[in-house]
């Protein structure tokens, strides 16, 4: 089988201009053609993308994941033929479609009729295609008391959902989509979504950028993860976000080196790990975290106990762990190390960080320590992947049980 | 392009709807602006300056030329400014470029088909004699050379106006300077000096307004002339189309 698209070592340069405005004028360069003035020097290159080299086999989809600035919108636009590549070449075998924006060349004089046949036109679909959907167009967006109202007069959320609406019912063999399910109400996203993998699995390719991570899993087998303009990692999109989330990797381990220090009870190191053992920053939702916290004991005093408590990205205690520390077998003035597990599924996606104390309850803390080492959960495709970055539905997952009678 | 031939027709269709939107006079418009600029002429140049009018009533003169430089004119300047007008879809999706220049052009001779409607009524008012067969052949070739001279300057004023935004300054100051330098408001005849006929007639549009009047005129073209500025014409459409094609690819980047 022949791959379906082949992106052949593409490269795109940009030269970007410092001085003045971003326009190039006549004046500059008449300037440059008589010599009158130096040409300005102050042009940079800029290379977006380094040869870049993939093929996509038939219904295939493909996220594509990176930092902001590491090319992935560079990459779409000259997939979908917007701009040219540098260097490199494009073999595409099929009708290629993008969704680069939503509601692309919406007027906003226009009704909300007119306006789903121009945008349906300027995606590339044929007139008959737009007279066959049209009715579960307007299903799908939910504006048929609005159908001949100009689009001016609509609410952003309604121009939005018309735009989506156009968009969900396209019907090309290759379908590049830029970051745009980002938008719309949780209900709708999941309307989008369900849609997506309906396109996916009639055998219709998915090129997909996206910063939710989440949604790349879902719906994404594979995955291409860039950074500064080169590929880093092309492969299952599992083990791609794996790769990308170690590498976002902010340095979260706590250490301190007062050994003199006159404390009974003190905490030298505390480093978030992985079910490796390895120090991470970033967690999938359905993983263990682990916290190791290694703490010097100098003199034993009765009833001690070491708290660990999660804290939310506000700050705020989510739940805590308290344990005595009075049988922890260990030499004065040695390290012990205690692990905690958070189990898997326990945090939401989101920010956290920790509380550490070893203290004797409702007396005193030998030693305190707040908002250290921060983590991130992400989502895997949990049960919420709906409403990620779009509604906070708390901080733990809870599996309480529902029933009707 | 083709293929995109629907996007044609709903990128012309959205122009001409949107123009008149939400205005009281609606189509109107396509006959009031070439009307009103006659009867202005008529007082100025036809009245009070005596200018000869190829044997016609000033007025009908004076509207069978204006008709053809509306269409040059706000062809012109919607085709200019096109690419930059709708950059926002030009950075988001892709088609073939030459779409937008040519539906904006096409808008305006949708305005023509209108105004034409009061040209023959002016034509009836006036009691002007046509040579009806040579009506058929020559309205309609007026028009096409029209549509011709528009779109070689239009394409490459579009083109350029992408990368150097000082063409949105050119545009309605061409604009303004080539209506004196076109024989709309006087007849071609009306030029004496030799070298100055000649120059004048590297202007497209000098053509375009000589065969349109052909049928409502005894008196017979400069067929020098003629074939000068049908040949400008003819090299402006395919130098501003090569310019164009040339350039497109990059649109995206500097829009």
């Amino acid at each position: 089988m022949k791959p379906i698209l082949e992106i052949q070592s593409v490269s795109k340069k940009f030269n970007i201009h410092h001085e003045g405005g971003s326009y190039l004028s006549l004046r500059d360069r008449i300037g440059e053609l008589v010599k009158f003035k130096p040409s300005r020097k102050s042009e940079e290159e800029f290379w977006a993308l380094k040869d870049i080299s993939f093929s996509i086999n038939p219904g295939e989809s493909i996220g594509i994941i990176g930092k902001n600035g590491a090319g992935k919108s560079t990459l779409l636009k000259i997939l979908s033929k917007i701009t040219p590549p540098t260097e490199g070449k494009i073999i595409c075998r099929g009708r290629i479609a993008s969704l680069l924006e939503v509601g692309t060349g919406f007027h906003p004089e226009l009704t909300g009729r007119e306006n789903v046949y121009l945008n349906g036109s300027i995606l590339g679909m044929r007139k008959k295609e737009i007279d066959r959907h049209f009715d579960e167009i307007i299903d799908f967006a939910g504006t048929e008391k609005f159908l001949d109202t100009p689009l001016k007069h609509y609410s952003s959320g309604m121009q939005l959902r018309l735009a989506f609406a156009v968009a969900a019912f396209l019907e090309p063999e290759i379908l590049v989509i830029d970051e745009v399910l980002a938008v719309g109400d949780a209900e709708f996203q999941k309307k989008c979504m369900g849609k997506m993998e309906d396109v996916s699995k009639s055998g219709r390719t998915i090129l997909f950028v996206s910063h939710q991570l989440g949604m790349v899993s879902k719906l994404c087998k594979k995955a291409v993860f860039l950074e500064n303009g080169s590929i880093v990692g092309y492969g299952k999109s599992d083990e791609i976000i794996r790769d990308y989330t170690k590498r976002i990797f902010t340095e979260n381990v706590y250490k301190v080196n007062e050994n003199d220090s006159n404390k009974p009870y003190s905490v030298t190191s505390i480093r978030p790990l992985n079910s490796e053992l390895e120090n991470t920053s970033s967690y999938a939702h359905d993983e263990n975290i682990m916290l190791e916290i290694v703490f010097v004991i100098r003199k034993r005093m009765n009833g001690t106990n070491l708290m660990v408590s999660v804290n939310n990205k506000n700050g705020h205690r989510i739940f805590s762990i308290d344990r005595s520390i009075d049988d922890v077998r260990v030499n004065i003035n040695n390290s012990a190390t205690a692990y905690l597990t958070i189990p898997k599924v326990s945090l939401t996606p989101g920010n956290y960080s920790f509380f550490v104390a070893i203290h004797k309850p409702n007396t005193m803390a030998y030693d305190i320590l707040d908002k250290i080492c921060p983590i991130s959960v992400f989502d895997n495709g949990s049960e919420f992947i709906k409403y990620e970055d779009r509604w906070f539905y708390g901080d733990v997952f809870v599996s309480g049980k529902l029933e009707f009678k | 392009m083709v293929e995109y031939k629907e996007l044609f027709y709903f990128f012309t269709w959205r122009d001409v709807k949107v123009k008149y939107k939400q205005t009281a006079l609606g189509f109107l418009w396509a006959i009031l602006q070439p009307l009103i600029m006659m009867v202005i002429f008529t007082f100025f140049i036809g009245k009070a300056m005596n200018v000869p009018s190829d044997g016609m009533e000033y007025p009908l003169f004076a509207f069978s030329g204006l008709i053809l430089w509306t269409v040059f004119a706000s062809g012109l300047t919607n085709a200019g400014n096109s690419m930059v007008s709708n950059a926002q879809i030009i950075k988001k999706i892709y088609f073939p470029r030459l779409i937008i220049p040519i539906s904006s052009i096409l808008v305006s001779v949708f305005d023509f088909i209108i105004a034409f409607l009061v040209f023959i009524l002016l034509i009836l008012y006036y009691d002007q004699s046509v040579f009806i067969g040579q009506a058929f052949i020559f309205w309609p070739l007026g028009l096409l050379v029209t549509v011709i001279a528009t779109f070689g300057p239009g394409c490459l004023l579009a083109a350029l106006n992408v990368k150097y935004r000082d063409f949105r300054y050119v545009i309605p100051f061409v604009v303004q300077a080539l209506l004196f330098l076109t024989p709309v408001i006087y007849p071609v005849s009306i030029i004496s000096n030799p070298i100055l006929k000649y120059l004048l007639a590297l202007n497209p549009m000098n053509a375009a307004i000589t065969l349109f009047r052909i049928p409502l005129t005894e008196s017979a073209p400069d067929m020098m002339t003629l074939w000068i500025s049908l040949a400008s014409g003819v090299l402006f459409f395919f130098f501003g189309l090569a310019y164009f094609r040339k350039t497109e690819m990059y649109f995206a980047d500097l829009a």
